[in-house]
């Protein structure tokens, strides 16, 4: 196996075999992982808001779903990755607390997987699988070689999507 | 258009908001301490401006499991404020709590009952009454809480609530950092998160 390269909050990596991209403790932010399965090129995204044309502030791509993950496939094409080639799994999006009054800011998990699965539609990317939403942090972990998504929660077994 | 911009940050506007952070974090420590009846030994806050990719770093390691208590503010000012306590501190509170014989339970990784729960609950919203009333105090500002959410799970996770919410504005995040006692020191993170347009009127209403 090759480097685990950390993926930070509002960031995304890119990486060839036999690297690993890691991202730890997703809460309402969402992973989406890109993979071109013939070079293996891969890369992650942990972006927290689904739509920088609502902000002002929106210098990094990697903080907006929209945003990052132009960005991603950018950056992974100029790497040799095919467009046309790529599908992808996402993970996180929680809704981390349960609060009685609905404000906006706490529903933004949701929102950021429909934004997520949006622009990936828009690049005409298959979602081959997704572990979104429910109340938990993630962390997880993707492998290039295989093209596995392991997905990691406090006292819950390990997943691989 | 809002006066003041969290990624560059005037000297101070740093310090009106370090003051506020002390003032109210000192308030939340004191009342927690009454009400546990432990003495009150509390350190310097320590108040940061922090890079979202860093702010995990100044409690932990982003997949530690953490106890986060998270409110909503409304009022005069809208935003929101969590509390954190590590696993050990949040046992620590629970038992001083229920007055158990803390030598007998000597377990302070294990799982929370209700009960357990319940009484977290209870101390976010002591604490987060008291900050907030000793801001209020302050800047002659009405504000009101809502009923404390609480949440186990990684530290980063439970981060990510205040960081989007800082994300929108920015991308740094304001930290304040309280520890406070007896022998054996409870660590409890205090982080009050004002939307964009209550900044401006919290360093307003101090003469900013």
């Amino acid at each position: 196996m090759g480097n685990m390269i950390k993926v930070g909050m509002a960031d995304l990596k890119v990486c060839k075999c036999p690297d690993a991209l890691t991202t730890l403790g997703l809460g309402s932010c969402v992973g989406v992982a890109l993979y071109d399965p013939v070079t293996k090129i891969s890369g992650l995204l942990h972006c927290m808001l689904p739509d920088s044309t609502q902000i002002r502030n929106n210098s990094n791509l990697a903080k907006f779903a929209d945003t990052g993950i132009d960005e991603l496939i950018r950056q992974m094409t100029a790497l040799g990755a095919n467009r046309s080639r790529l599908v992808a799994k996402i993970a996180g999006g929680a809704q981390m607390f349960a609060m009685s009054s609905m404000n906006d800011s706490l529903r933004v998990g949701e929102r950021n997987i429909i934004a997520a699965k949006e622009k990936l539609k828009e690049y005409n990317i298959r979602l081959l699988a997704e572990d979104c939403g429910l109340n938990y942090g993630r962390t997880v972990e993707f492998y290039s070689e295989t093209g596995d998504y392991v997905i990691k929660s406090v006292g819950k077994p390990v997943k691989t999507i | 258009m809002s006066k003041i911009n969290l990624d560059k940050l005037e000297d101070a506007q740093f310090d009106v908001l370090k003051e506020i952070g002390n003032i109210g974090a000192g308030n939340a420590t004191t009342a927690l301490a009454t009400m546990l009846s432990i003495k009150v030994d509390m350190s310097v806050p320590n108040v940061a401006l922090l890079p979202f990719d860093r702010i995990s770093e100044f409690i932990g390691s982003e997949e530690q499991t953490v106890v986060g208590i998270l409110l909503e503010i409304q009022g005069d000012i809208d935003g929101m404020m969590m509390f954190l306590f590590d696993m050990k501190s949040a046992h620590h509170l629970v038992n001083s709590l229920m007055m158990r014989d803390i030598h007998e339970n000597e377990d302070l990784t294990g799982e929370f009952s209700e009960m357990d729960m319940s009484a977290l609950n209870e101390i976010g919203n002591i604490v987060s009454g008291s900050y907030l009333s000793a801001l209020s105090g302050l800047t002659g500002m009405k504000m009101v809480s809502s009923v404390p959410a609480l949440s186990i799970d990684m530290l980063g996770a439970l981060l990510s609530v205040p960081a989007i919410e800082f994300g929108k504005y920015g991308d740094k995040l304001l930290m304040i950092q309280s520890q406070f006692g007896e022998d054996d020191f409870v660590t409890g993170y205090f982080l009050l998160i004002p939307e964009l347009e209550s900044y401006d009127k919290i360093l307003s209403s101090l003469g900013m």
